[in-house]
C-alpha cells in the first residue's frame, strides 16, 4: 500500500505533509488567530487566567478571544481533571468545533490523570478525544503553556495536528478510490 | 460535654441502645437499627433534647479493619457487622452534640432513613448509598447522586479495586493492547515466556 492509512505515527505523517503553497499560507494564517474554547474544570483554571491575563499574555501569539460557545472555536484547551462521568460532554463539545481544531491537556489530570488514580478520574483526556499538546505540571507555569502554544503552532504550520492529519488521510483515501474507478 | 444527652438517652430507650461512648469529645451512641427513627424522632421533638440541626451522615466500612489493643482472635467474632452508618446531631438550643451509630450486616445493608425528620439528610444519604450501598428504607428518592446511573458496584467499599475504571466513553482507535484487560495481558506474557523456557 505504500503509505499506511490507520496510523498517526510521524513517519506517515511527514510523507503526508508536503504542503502545497497554498496549505503553508493557509496554516499560517490559522496558527495567529487560533480562538481557544477553555474547558476548565478545576484548580487549573486560575494557571489559565493568569496565562489569558496581560501578564503573560496569550494574545501575543494571536490566541486572543476565548470563545464560550465550541462552534466558533478551534482550539480546545483542557484545563483541570476530567472525571468519567464528563466524558461524553467533552467527546460533544470537541465534536462540534470547527475543523480544523486541535487540543491542549493543561496539567498533568488533563494528560494522564495527574495523582487521581482511582474510580472516577479519567486517565487522561486523551481516552476521549485526540490531544495535540500536552502540559505538565500541577499546576504548570505561564512559561511552560506559552512554550505549549509555541509548540502548537509550529505543528499547525506543518500541517501536522490530528485534525489536519486526519484531513490528509480522507483525502488521500479519496484520491486513491477515484483512481481504482478510473482504472475499472 | 454532653454526657447528659447519653444519660437521658438511657434513661428514656434504654431497650434501644446498645452502649455509649465518648471519644475525642464526642459522645456516640450505638443503636439498634429497628429502632433508630424512634430514637431520632424523640431526639428532634423532645423539648429538653431540641436536636434541630442535622450535620452529617456516612458510613464506615470495617472489612479487614484491625483495632489497636484487640487479640485478633476477636476482630471478626461477628462477622455482620461490616458497615457503620453515623448521624452527628446538633442542638442549637442547648448545645448539644451527639452521635448516632447503625450497625449494618454486609448481607443486608438497610438502614432507616432519618430524611424525614432533617431534610437536609436527603442528600447525604444518597451519598452514602452511591458510595458503600446502604439502602435507607423510607427515603423519598433514593438513587446515585455523583456516579452515573451506568456505574456498577460501590467505589468506597474497600473490597473495590482501587484500579478498576468504568468508562462511559473511549476513543476507538486507540491501540489494541491498551484494551486488553491486565489480567489477560499477563496470562499472555506468562505463557510466552514459558514457550521460550522449553527447547
Amino acid at each position: 500500500m505504500g503509505v499506511e492509512l490507520t496510523t498517526t505515527r510521524l513517519e506517515d505523517a511527514a510523507k503526508w505533509a508536503k504542503q502545497s503553497k497554498l496549505d503553508r499560507a493557509t496554516n499560517w494564517g490559522r496558527k495567529f488567530s487560533l480562538f481557544t474554547y477553555p474547558f476548565v474544570t478545576a484548580c487549573c483554571g486560575m494557571e489559565f487566567m493568569s496565562v489569558a491575563g496581560p501578564k503573560y499574555d496569550l494574545a501575543r501569539f494571536g490566541a486572543e478571544f476565548p470563545r464560550f460557545s465550541p462552534r466558533q472555536s478551534d482550539l480546545l484547551m483542557i484545563v483541570g481533571t476530567i472525571t468519567e462521568k464528563q466524558g461524553p460532554a467533552l467527546k460533544r463539545v470537541y465534536d462540534q468545533m470547527t475543523e480544523p481544531k486541535w487540543v491542549i491537556a493543561f496539567g498533568v489530570c488533563a494528560s494522564t490523570g495527574g495523582f487521581y488514580q482511582n474510580y472516577h478520574a479519567m486517565p487522561g483526556a486523551d481516552q476521549v478525544i485526540p490531544v495535540d499538546v500536552y502540559i505538565p505540571g500541577c499546576p504548570p507555569r505561564p512559561e511552560q503553556v506559552l512554550d505549549a502554544m509555541i509548540m502548537l503552532m509550529d505543528r499547525i504550520q506543518a500541517g501536522r495536528g490530528h485534525s489536519q492529519l486526519r484531513d490528509k488521510r480522507e483525502q488521500i483515501i479519496a484520491a486513491r478510490e477515484a483512481e481504482a474507478s478510473v482504472d475499472e | 460535654m454532653s454526657q447528659k444527652v447519653l444519660d437521658a438517652l438511657k434513661a428514656s430507650h434504654a431497650s434501644a441502645i446498645e452502649r455509649t461512648e465518648s471519644e475525642h469529645g464526642d459522645e456516640i451512641a450505638w443503636v439498634k437499627r429497628d429502632q433508630l427513627l424512634a430514637v431520632a424522632t424523640w431526639l428532634r421533638d423532645d423539648p429538653a433534647m431540641a436536636f434541630d440541626s442535622p450535620v452529617f451522615c456516612t458510613a464506615i466500612d470495617r472489612l479487614d479493619w484491625r483495632p489497636l489493643g484487640v487479640p485478633p482472635s476477636q476482630h471478626f467474632k461477628d462477622e455482620n457487622l461490616r458497615f457503620e452508618v453515623c448521624y452527628q446531631l446538633r442542638s442549637s438550643r442547648h448545645r448539644y452534640r451527639v452521635r448516632l451509630k447503625v450497625t449494618v450486616p454486609e448481607h443486608d445493608p438497610r438502614c432507616p432513613s432519618l430524611a424525614s425528620l432533617w431534610p437536609a439528610f436527603d442528600w447525604q444519604e444518597r451519598e452514602t448509598f452511591d458510595m458503600y450501598g446502604i439502602r435507607f428504607e423510607g427515603h423519598p428518592d433514593l438513587r446515585r447522586i455523583f456516579l452515573y446511573e451506568e456505574f456498577v458496584g460501590y467505589p468506597l467499599r474497600k473490597d473495590y479495586p482501587k484500579e478498576k475504571r468504568q468508562p462511559l466513553v473511549r476513543r476507538d482507535d486507540l491501540p489494541i493492547a491498551s484494551k486488553t484487560p491486565t489480567s489477560e495481558r499477563t496470562e499472555i506474557a506468562a505463557g510466552d515466556s514459558g514457550d521460550e523456557e522449553t527447547p
